[in-house]
């Protein structure tokens, strides 16, 4: 399981928490987060979030 | 033969380089020019108001050098240059060295802080953070200070107190307004955030101000209104920004709280947009993230060629102060606004309804875990 962190505003998509509150389960992959998905903080684009080594 | 497109941004922050990316996701051969007055590194602004706890140097918060934008993202960089003037007849633009042709322009120029004017010979060493530099300067000036002032309860301000009593240090944060964020948030939840910052051992002087600021070796001595004198080492001041409007001089360019734009960003020019902080979109004036990449993506398509009008969908604004996380979604009229208040045991919830619908709310502490909830409720702004 990674991390995944947005370059603008910090926010960290951990793969093993997922965001429910989007509907996207526990344990999903980056990789099968939807391409037009945006950060809920800041609204920047999927492409704009970096991995970050936990 | 098509001509090729020539478009020159002024600015290399977020909006600037924001819509670069934009473009060139869609565009691989348009000609790109981005001219900034630093040296285009890029970084992210909002992480200023909350590095120190993050453990980042300045250096750390550049996520990628100048070089590296311009090889992944192919366009002229033509940095620590001012620029002077538009000539909006001609298309082109001055620095006091060298003058460029465009086809398009970008105004990416953003805001810069408000500076209040206060009385005594410490005033003039106040600090005001809105860039990378001045963070800098800051960060040095950091080493060996205990106790800081800040002036300024709004959500800069908030977010450099927590940020700076997470490291330790002794803060006060002064200000006229009645409770913390009040152009934002409802009192019920000002007042819990800024009693979780007390918590913290943040003290609040609002209904207050700074009288004078006077130097005594390295300290300064605050004079506030009611007469209380406060000590400290170090005064951040944090009242606003105002945008960046020095290139309207001269041309015909409308401004008003920003460079006055249509719904597609275009400015009182044809060939020249507004974007980011320094733009008042349709009378709004936005100096948050969301706007500008709601911005940037329709404005990257009509310079490609496909005139595309800005949306707005609804945009709460987070505040980073983690003793107290904090989301916004102010209602559009925010002084007739009539507020629903919710105390749970960890978090206050704050909802506004117009003519029986959701409008906005304010959620501190647990309630923020309903944000994406109540946002699909609320109708788009523009």
């Amino acid at each position: 399981m990674n991390k995944w962190e947005c370059i603008v505003c910090g926010f960290i998509y951990d793969e093993a928490e997922g965001l429910p509150d989007e509907g996207i389960a526990p344990g999903t992959k980056w990789e099968d987060i939807p391409d037009d998905w945006m950060c809920p903080d800041c609204g920047v684009s999927k492409d704009d979030f970096e991995m970050v080594q936990v | 033969m098509t001509e090729e497109k020539n478009i020159v941004i002024i600015g290399s922050g977020m909006a600037g380089y924001t819509l670069l990316r934009e473009i060139r996701k869609i565009d691989k051969a348009a000609k790109l020019t981005l001219i900034c007055a630093d040296n285009g590194d890029f970084y992210s602004k909002p992480m200023l108001s909350n590095a120190l706890d993050k453990q980042k140097d300045p250096d750390a918060l550049i996520t990628t050098r100048a070089d590296q934008m311009v090889e992944t993202l192919d366009f002229e960089l033509i940095n620590k240059t001012f620029v002077t003037a538009i000539d909006s007849t001609n298309q082109c633009i001055h620095s006091d060295r060298k003058t460029w042709h465009y086809q398009s322009l970008v105004l990416a120029t953003g805001a810069r802080p408000i500076r209040l004017p206060i009385m005594g010979d410490g005033s003039q060493d106040m600090i005001s953070i809105n860039h990378l530099d001045h963070y800098r300067h800051f960060f040095q000036k950091l080493a060996g200070v205990e106790s800081i002032a800040i002036i300024g309860p709004g959500l800069i301000g908030c977010e450099f107190a927590n940020d700076l009593a997470s490291q330790g240090k002794k803060v006060s944060v002064i200000g006229p307004d009645p409770w913390p964020i009040s152009n934002q948030l409802p009192q019920e939840v000002g007042a819990y955030l800024q009693q979780k910052l007390e918590a913290l051992d943040i003290r609040f002087y609002i209904r207050n101000s700074v009288q004078s600021i006077i130097k005594d070796h390295k300290a300064y001595n605050l004079i506030l209104q009611d007469g209380q004198r406060l000590d400290v080492d170090l005064v951040l001041s944090a009242v606003g920004l105002q945008a960046n409007l020095d290139l309207a001089v001269g041309t015909e360019l409308m401004t008003h709280r920003g460079f006055v734009t249509d719904d597609m960003l275009r400015c009182s020019n044809e060939h020249i947009y507004a974007l980011g902080d320094c733009a008042e979109v349709k009378g709004r004036h936005m100096p948050y993230i969301l706007p500008i990449m709601q911005g940037a993506r329709a404005l990257a398509k009509t310079l490609c060629g496909e005139p595309t009008k800005v949306t707005y969908p609804p945009m709460p604004v987070a505040i980073k102060t983690p003793a107290c996380p904090t989301v916004v979604l102010p209602p559009h009229d925010r002084n007739t606004a009539a507020w629903q208040i919710t105390h749970s045991e960890n978090g206050v919830k704050a909802l506004c309804y117009e003519n029986g619908h959701l409008a906005g709310f304010a959620l501190a502490g647990d309630s923020v875990s309903e944000k994406q909830t109540l946002v699909r409720e609320i109708p788009p702004l523009l």
